[in-house]
């Protein structure tokens, strides 16, 4: 990214500032080649409203949620430790984050172990932009297009969030067709519980290709993601339905970064 | 011997209540073999959650059609249950259809609103027995229903119906009596097929009936503690002391905490930490067996009704893998009743050489969850069966190291670079400047 320098909170925090919010990147968005492009739109959306963040950079280690559900208490724990020890060393209050499984875990489960912040998807804190005037969003490019939404379970059912991601979808312009299992009720992706670095056991589908089409039977354009795992499962999935040349899947934070050609 | 009917009936009804007393009092005693756990906090929004979702049934109205015919036999069994209440005033005191004499004309029309829930059940349950039996519905069908919890359901639906037609026979019999004071809406239809009886023998048929009434819902109390349909009872507890927080946050272990926090404190001193005490069992992590699992999670395994909207909502399941989490629970349940009998026979437990993980649930159905909070959603009655799953995933990675060997290098990667992937850390704002 040539136009704008993301500070890490080490530089911030040297030169005596401390940014609005810190924008929690996670492992997918640092490492993962698919969800680094996530990374990316949401910094330039940050950027381009003025907010004032900054990231941990080499200081952030996974949140431990894989380490977790793979059932590997002590190692979460671990890391979890870590995380706080550098997070309460900066005094965060807030963070933002575009990954799920790194919302519901610093917001659920670090309280007890000494991290308590206020923690938002970037669905949410994107809203409160939104409502505050800083963010303006029109439909742009997307006006009037057929999309749909996969609810990641980690801000859905974990966390009872899903107007949140529709009422930025809303501002887009586009036509929102929901899938026939959706909110309360949307499939997973089968990327959560850790399935993301394993091979699933033995069965007659993917869950990922049963999602997808369910997501191609709406006859959308655009399927819509608000989780790097999610959004790596989806892609694999329109691919494998062989659907890749008509149908995108795009991040929310992509979705509003292409739509103010940021 | 004017007395013997009272007798007899005070016997009978003693006799029933004794029964079902035992047999609450064994769940009663497994479910509190589970480990504690504290869910005494928020009485006002638990009791909420009791009132919504065990009397409101809310979410049972997820799916409407089978919402509203479950809403039907569970409206008439409260409210036909007020007559159970006159039927064993009758039978203890020897009077007649007691409530009639305070009730005046109302009695009648009371009556026969009842008469008219009970047609209504009788219908309910054909179609639930059609749907269960000739209609196709995949849940009904898993392989975990195979046998016993087949005929559960089926034998439930029987005695219903059973009980249901002695009501509003009892009642169309007694209407042909020559000193006949009442006249109820559907009785008073089929009256007609027992009006050539003598005036002795349409006595005889209408005790019979009432006899048969009486001895069936005594019966039926004392069947469900065997039956999945001890829910009637459990689902009021169970929404009680159900995980009301985010469904996404899993619980952390304090005695991890401890170490942890010992391990990361430099100044803090290794000798510190009290050693456990002289012949105390040192502190497994996880669950292996029923009886380290809470006692909530006994208590859902008891409540499950085995209707399997879980398992339907499963995406495991739904493609093909063996996790089934109605199974989970029907597994939990028949282990810590296992383990019950086992008490029961022996004093303690002795040991029989299975577990729940290994013998009942296996390694390949544990690792196909992908915890997505789907089965918790479905439970009608707030069962949670990704708690007991993700229990066995810490006693089979913390305690077997047995996860499977993908999941092992994910978390070595963890460990080592602090991301579940092989990159360096120091690499991770590399897509800054990228
Ligand atoms: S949490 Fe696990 S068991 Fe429950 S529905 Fe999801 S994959 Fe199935
Ligand atoms: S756990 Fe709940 S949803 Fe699943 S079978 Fe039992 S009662 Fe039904």
């Amino acid at each position: 990214m040539t136009t704008f320098t993301v500070p890490t909170l080490a530089q911030m925090n040297a030169s005596g500032e401390a940014p609005e919010v810190l924008f929690w990147v996670g492992c997918a968005g640092s490492f993962d080649d698919r969800a680094k492009k996530i990374t990316k739109a949401m910094a330039k959306i940050l950027h381009h409203s003025g907010v004032s963040f900054a990231v941990l950079g080499t200081e952030e280690g996974c949140t431990g949620d894989p380490a977790k559900r793979a059932g590997n208490e002590f190692l979460f724990q671990m890391q979890a430790m870590m995380n706080i020890e550098v997070l309460n060393g900066y005094g965060v209050k807030h963070i933002v984050t575009t990954c799920p499984h790194c919302f519901n875990t610093l917001k659920n489960e670090y309280p007890e172990l000494g991290g308590e912040y206020k923690v938002e998807h970037h669905s949410q804190f994107l809203n409160g932009l939104l409502k505050e005037g800083r963010l303006k969003v029109e439909g742009g490019q997307f006006r009037g297009k057929k999309i749909t939404f996969h609810d990641p379970c980690y801000l859905g059912r974990a966390n009872d969030e899903y107007e949140a991601p529709r009422a930025l979808l809303e501002k887009l312009d586009v036509e929102l067709k929901e899938m026939r299992r959706c909110k309360q009720n949307g499939l997973c992706c089968g990327a959560g519980g850790a399935q993301m670095f394993k091979e699933a056991e033995k069965g007659d589908a993917e869950i990922n290709h049963v999602r997808a089409d369910e997501a191609l039977e709406t006859k959308a354009e655009i399927v819509v993601a608000g989780c790097p795992f999610c959004n790596t499962m989806l892609t694999d999935g329109v691919k494998n339905r062989e659907k890749e040349e008509e149908v995108q899947v795009l991040d929310l934070a992509e979705m509003i970064a292409l739509s103010e050609d940021l | 011997m004017q007395f013997l009917p009272n007798l007899i009936f005070l016997a009978l009804l003693g006799g029933a209540i004794f029964w079902f007393s035992k047999n609450v009092g064994r769940i009663r005693r497994n479910i509190l073999l589970g480990r504690d756990i504290d869910r005494s906090d928020n009485p006002a929004g638990r009791r909420a959650n009791m009132l919504r979702v065990a009397f409101g049934q809310s979410k049972m109205q997820a799916r409407p059609i089978a919402g509203f015919l479950h809403f039907i036999i569970y409206a008439s069994f409260l409210i036909i249950n007020i007559e159970v209440l006159e039927i064993i005033i009758d039978g203890i005191f020897g009077t007649h259809r007691f409530f009639a004499h305070y009730l005046g004309s109302a009695y009648d029309i009371i009556i026969s609103f009842f008469e008219i829930l009970a047609v209504a059940t009788i219908i309910t349950v054909v179609i639930f027995w059609w749907r269960r039996n000739v209609g196709k519905l995949d849940r009904f069908h898993k392989p975990e229903m195979k046998g016993w919890p087949f005929k559960d359901a089926n034998i439930i639906l029987y005695i219903e119906v059973g009980l249901m037609f002695a009501l509003l026979n009892m009642n169309a019999v007694e209407e042909n009596f020559a000193s006949s004071e009442h006249s109820f809406i559907v009785s008073h239809s089929i009256a007609p097929l027992w009006s050539g009886l003598s005036e002795n023998a349409l006595h005889f048929m209408e005790r019979f009936f009432w006899w048969i009434h009486i001895a069936g819902i005594l019966a039926f109390l004392n069947y469900l503690p065997f039956s999945k349909h001890f829910h009637i009872i459990l689902a009021f507890p169970n929404t009680y002391y159900a995980n009301l927080e985010s469904k996404g946050k899993f619980a952390n272990n304090s005695t991890v905490t401890k170490e942890v926090k010992l391990m990361m404190d430099p100044s803090a001193d290794p000798f510190a930490a009290p050693a456990p005490e002289d012949g105390a069992p040192v502190e497994k992590f996880g669950a292996k067996d029923a009886m380290d699992l809470s006692w909530v999670n006994l208590l859902n395994a008891y409540t499950c009704t085995e209707c399997g909207r879980c398992t339907s909502e499963c995406p495991a399941n739904l493609t093909g893998k063996r996790l089934s989490p109605r199974k989970i629970m029907m597994d939990t349940r028949d282990r810590i009743d296992e383990i019950g009998k086992n008490i029961e026979a022996n004093g303690e437990f002795k040991e029989d050489g299975k577990t729940l993980l290994g013998d009942y649930i296996t390694q390949e159905e544990l690792w196909a969850c992908t915890s997505c909070n789907a089965c918790v959603q479905a439970c009608p009655v707030d069962i949670d069966p990704l708690n007991i799953i993700m229990q066995l995933r810490n006693f089979a990675t913390m305690e077997e190291s047995s996860a499977p060997a993908e999941l092992n290098a994910m978390m070595t990667n963890v460990e080592n670079n602090g991301a579940p992937w092989p990159f360096s850390q120091m690499d991770r704002a590399n897509w800054i400047n990228e």
